[in-house]
């Protein structure tokens, strides 16, 4: 044990960070995270950051391959994705009646008959938070009121983020008024194609600021990114300055949240944690419809971070249309029979 | 039970049984009890004897197999040898399409194939389904593809005959396909025996081919012990052996097939090793160690069990590989969520335990995940040890389990020493980013396949084998199909030499030039490392012409003067690094000074032979023209990028073989000798050449030639003497890395014999042949000897 204890407290190495974090401290964030305060911008860290791109692909390509979960296991670990979700409306047609029907999701996400047959009714699951557009969040605020659901905002110009800084330092300020207890930012792409890391750490830092209590995902939108290695010094940079959770994408870029960059982004929160001892929260979005692929991201979670990473505060799932597919698997497993999206209250 | 809600808390991972229910029903189909496949069908076995066939992961008995004796191997033989004619003259076409139609029915029976693998072996089902089995098919669906190209991209190559194969347990059906593709592919006819602990994926893929409409007797299988394998191995009427296995096995095998004309091919240990330099990609790498050691539960010839890493960073490493391990799972094999499956047997077991005990003993640090393995079946933790140094057993000794030992260097250069510091040499995997290191490094380990930020990575594009004592032959890829074909020119090799008419012997020593002043003595003495010396003894022997008149003394070179001439050959090793063109410039020089003294080589050939000067103004005319053939040769002799299913590239190196010893013919003194000194020279080897014995002064008479013509010191060395003597020595050298031996079949049987203790490539030949003859004695053949072939695999992309 003395040894696995050594891995999930990890004691910080040698040679860069300043140790911030004495075992008994880190004890505690296990059951409470602390929130991230942020580092000083390490540039040599940054700079000497090496991801080998076919490496990360094959081990990508072999975690929904070595690791794979049946029948009550399946289920329990729905339960769990469920709970982890962001379910999300973001779209250009999003009024006030799909965002109420959105909340009552959010809420009572599965069927109470199959939650009691799956013998889950007093767990109580809902989705980790309900995320919509800045205009939607006081009426997604109030028709959550009660239910300890926080409301996520996209912002800072989402999803390009190209708006003038003082615009999206104060529309971040107007979703934490108007009751938004998690901003998702965007970063400056530009930035990191450039490798201006000084310029992202300021913006970030800029951002985190602007939240002030609430909880602030960095979304670094990795399909614009070009290379695995600016993912990961992207991630590196958003962690130093200061985010709570990094998040792949906005769900518009062309490409989506993959498992390679899944497993490059987990791979700098473990190094930013055995050095800091901050654990960073880590948030997939944009192309999760399937119930095995959200699997596939919990595995993912379990093997590269570990169990801790496993709970709605350091892992969440960016989704529409995967609840659906989680309650038809849920179904299928309580009846035996396979299942229809109509049998599912509607999202 | 376990309910939803405490997994929901727990997020533990489950049982995810794979069923084993089919493959049960086959074998129950089959009443558990198995005869041989041969001919076409099952036989019971005429010795009546059998044994158990065990799961390692719940030690139950799955079935009983039979122990072949000598009866059932000779039906099987002569089954093969019955259907070989009518496969070898089958279309190339036709044979493309009865691999076709196998790899097509490996694809239809995979989970079939893979459960039953897992049951046999105790590997896990995600390894045989992922990756056993695909590349099953997808070798000979490749070899198909080498069957359909025969005709064009081996003419003038036939079948070599019945091919008798022999497989380990390892990777039990992967070695299969490896092994009867490409003989099957070229026409050979097959008599197969698995391994002992692992027989049954064999026997149902003999099945599964039957039905897939392969003919009666092209694929035999016969199950048995070592004693089977013996009884294949010794088989008279067996042309070729081809066995993936131990060193020390291997080197029996030599042993016994030394001097009966069996071709043969070897794949057998490693200790490969895994360099990281501090620019990887560490968390990549932590990965790749686990597809390095923990991959078959590191039953795997090829595992990279050698951690090399740089100083700075071994500290970081080690404690990335020990969270890793913490991870790693090991369990019931059929379950679709574990890692390491079981060990294949208690002696295996038992192996691993012990020479893991001798690491603790000698001092290495051990470290063992926290969990423990299933008691019930055999099964072992995944291990690392540090602290470990080059002198430890565990460093030095094949463990062929999931241990792992590690060491640092200081330097690129110290991370070659000691990856080289091995008798193998079967695979190396190098990590770092900079293409720069990657690609100086990989040329320089002596293994046969280098892994560049991968490992363990297969195809059957690409060749694989080892250098050293890993073995030698190459299974995949063109170089893989060439140890199962030989030229056609040769196919009944007595009494098929192509007769030149000679004239008659002129009768006299030619008179000397002047009566009144005798000539002025010539002093032939040895050549080695550019330098004409004395040999050791100081002793001289007579050199005689056809009359028995003498025509000069030569030294008589012994055991000391060929160990100097390996020294001098070795310090020459900058010739390897020299490019083609210089080489090629160097030979070319060498036919220019040749010429110069035509005449004069002419007569003294002509003086020993007993042959007239025209013929010896022939041979030497030869001789000038195969050094530029060669010389030609030097700068063209390409290798390849293979096709294999990665973005990235495989490249098929041809490297130099090394130190080569070479005993040329006793015909055609200078032409026998040039025609295998020049291309070895020219492909990069340095060469200890033991001339004709009864014929050694065109050789020696070259000394000055070589001097002449700018050869590098040390890249040919000739030592005269008594040719069969001086032969073994070189076989039995553990520092020269191929004998080539032309002459007698006794004194080839006893080079094949001695080549055994440090398993190096042999080349003999006691059929004559026709060095004037452009087939037989130049070209691709020739440098193929003289090559082997490296395969560096690089994946790329940013």
């Amino acid at each position: 044990m003395e040894t696995k204890r050594r891995y999930e407290y990890a004691t910080p190495a040698a040679g860069t960070m300043p140790a911030a974090v004495a075992p008994e401290r880190a004890l505690r964030v296990f059951t409470q995270p602390e929130r991230n305060p942020g580092t000083p911008l390490d540039l040599d860290l940054i700079r000497a950051l090496r991801i080998n791109r076919s490496a990360v692909e094959r081990r990508a390509a072999t975690i929904p391959t070595r690791r794979t979960v049946k029948k009550e296991w399946q289920a329990a670990w729905l339960l769990r994705a469920i709970t982890c979700m962001d379910l999300t409306t973001l779209q250009g047609d999003d009024t006030p009646t799909n965002v109420l029907r959105l909340c009552a999701k959010a809420k009572s996400p599965v069927r109470p008959d199959l939650l009691a047959a799956l013998g889950a009714t007093d767990i109580g699951i809902t989705v980790g938070a309900v995320c919509v557009y800045h205009a939607f969040v006081p009426v997604a605020v109030e028709a959550l009121q009660g239910s300890r659901i926080p409301v996520a905002a996209v912002s800072t110009g989402f999803p390009a983020g190209l708006n003038p800084l003082p615009q999206r330092i104060e529309e971040i300020k107007a979703s934490v008024a108007a009751g938004a207890q998690e901003i998702d930012v965007v970063i400056t792409r530009a930035h990191a194609l450039a490798g201006a890391w000084e310029a992202l750490y300021d913006e970030v830092r800029a951002f985190r600021e602007a939240c002030g209590g609430a909880h602030m995902k960095v979304i670094l939108g990795t399909g614009d990114l070009a290379t695995l290695v600016n993912v990961a010094r992207a991630s590196q940079v958003a962690m130093m300055a200061g985010a709570d959770f990094i998040k792949t994408s906005t769900g518009k870029e062309s490409v989506n949240a993959t498992l390679p960059v899944g497993v490059v982004m987990t791979r700098q929160i473990r190094d930013y944690h055995e050095r800091t001892g901050y654990a960073v929260g880590f948030k997939p979005a944009g192309g999760i419809r399937k119930a095995k692929q959200a699997l596939d991201w919990l595995i993912l979670m379990k093997e590269e971070l570990g169990e801790r990473w496993l709970r709605a505060n350091l892992f969440r799932l960016g989704a529409s249309a995967l609840l659906t597919d989680i309650e038809r698997q849920l179904e299928h497993f309580v009846t035996g029979r396979y299942s229809a999206a109509h049998r599912q209250p509607m999202v | 039970m376990t309910t939803v809600s405490e997994i929901f808390e727990t997020m533990a991972y489950g049982p995810a049984p794979e069923s084993d229910k089919p493959a049960l029903a086959w074998l129950d189909q089959h009443g558990r009890d198995f005869g041989l496949f041969v001919g076409g069908r099952w036989i019971k076995s005429k010795s009546g004897g059998g044994f158990d066939v065990i799961n390692p992961a719940t030690t139950a008995r799955l079935a009983r197999v039979t122990q072949a004796g000598e009866a059932d191997v000779d039906a099987a033989v002569a089954a093969a040898r019955k259907a070989f004619p009518a496969w070898s003259a089958l279309s190339g076409h036709a044979r493309a399409r009865h691999l076709y139609a196998l790899a097509r029915a490996v694809q239809k029976h995979s989970r079939l194939l893979a459960v039953l693998e897992s049951l046999d072996n105790g590997k896990s089902i995600r390894e045989t389904r992922d990756l056993d089995i695909p590349l099953v098919a997808r070798h000979l669906t490749h070899h198909a593809g080498w069957a359909q190209l025969a005709h064009s991209e081996f003419a003038g190559y036939g079948p070599v005959g019945v091919v008798g194969q022999i497989v380990p347990w390892n990777f039990p059906l992967l070695m299969v396909a490896w092994k009867i593709a490409p003989a099957l592919a070229a026409g050979n006819t097959v008599v197969l025996k698995p391994a002992e602990f692992t027989p049954l994926t064999a026997l149902c893929l003999a099945e599964i081919a039957h039905e897939a409409g392969l003919p009666a007797g092209v694929l035999n299988v016969v199950t048995g012990d070592g004693r089977t394998g013996e009884l294949i191995v010794n088989h008279s009427d067996i042309d070729k052996i081809a066995f993936t296995g131990s060193t020390e096995v291997g080197r029996l095998i030599r042993k016994a097939t030394a001097g009966s004309g069996k071709r043969l091919s070897l794949e057998l240990g490693g200790k490969s090793p895994f360099i990281v330099f501090d620019d990887a990609d560490l968390d990549s790498v932590v990965e790749g160690v686990v597809d390095a050691i923990w991959f078959n539960q590191g039953q795997v010839c090829c595992a990279g069990s050698r951690l090399l890493v740089h100083e700075g960073i071994a500290e970081r490493l080690v404690a990335k590989l020990r969270a890793r391990m913490e991870k790693l799972r090991v369990g019931p094999p059929l379950d679709k969520a574990i890692d390491m499956g079981a060990i294949v047997a208690p002696v295996q077991l038992e192996r691993i335990r012990t020479l893991v005990n001798t690491g603790v003993e000698e001092g290495a640090t051990i470290w063992q995940p926290s969990w423990a393995c299933p008691t019930e079946g055999y099964f072992y933790p995944p291990t690392l040890f540090t602290n470990v140094s080059p002198a430890a057993t565990i460093a030095q000794v094949e463990i062929f389990g999931p241990v792992l030992v590690s060491m640092t260097f200081r330097t690129p250069s110290e991370a070659v020493e000691l990856a080289n510091n091995t008798p193998y040499g079967l695979a190396a995997s190098v990590w770092t980013e900079n293409i720069n290191l990657a690609l100086d490094v990989a040329p320089k380990i002596k293994a046969g396949v280098v892994w560049v930020n991968c490992t363990n990575l297969f195809d059957a594009a690409s060749g694989f084998g080892g250098y050293r004592e890993s073995g030698f032959g190459r299974e995949g890829g063109k170089e893989g199909m060439w140890e199962y074909v030989k030229p056609e020119t040769r196919k009944a090799e007595v009494g098929t030499r192509n007769k030149r008419p000679r004239s008659v012997p002129r009768s006299a020593f030619r008179a000397p030039r002047s009566a009144a002043i005798p000539p002025i003595d010539r002093t032939y003495k040895l050549f080695i490392g550019g330098a004409q010396v004395r040999p050791d003894q100081g002793y001289s022997r007579k050199v005689l012409g056809p009359s028995g008149a003498m025509l000069a003394l030569v030294a008589e070179g012994n055991r000391k003067d060929i160990r100097n001439a390996v020294e001098a050959a070795h310090a020459a090793d900058g010739w390897a690094k020299a490019s083609g063109h210089n080489r090629g410039q160097v030979l070319y020089y060498l036919a220019e000074n040749l010429v110069q003294r035509a005449d004069e080589f002419a007569e003294r050939i002509a003086a020993m032979t007993g042959h007239d000067v025209a013929d010896g103004r022939r041979e030497v005319d030869a001789s000038i023209a195969r050094l530029f053939s060669n010389a030609a040769w030097a700068d063209k002799y390409d290798g390849a990028v293979h096709q294999t299913p990665i973005r990235g590239v495989t490249l098929a190196m041809n490297e130099p073989v090394g130190v080569i010893g070479i005993a040329c013919p006793e015909e055609e003194p200078l032409l026998g000798f040039v025609s295998l000194v020049a291309p070895a020279v020219a492909l990069g080897n340095t060469v200890i050449a033991i001339p004709s014995e009864a014929h050694p002064l065109a050789a020696a008479e070259l000394y000055t030639v070589l001097d002449a013509s700018d050869v590098p010191a040390g890249v040919v060395n000739i030592v005269t003497g008594a040719k069969d003597p001086l032969a073994k020595v070189l076989a039995e050298h553990d520092d020269v890395d191929a004998v080539w031996y032309f002459g007698r079949q006794a004194a080839g049987a006893e080079v094949e014999r001695a080549s055994a203790g440090n398993m190096k490539r042999t080349w003999v030949e006691w059929h004559p042949r026709d060095w004037h003859d452009n087939v037989q004695g130049e070209g691709r053949e020739f440098l193929r000897e003289a090559t082997q072939v490296k395969n560096i695999w690089i994946p790329y992309g940013e």
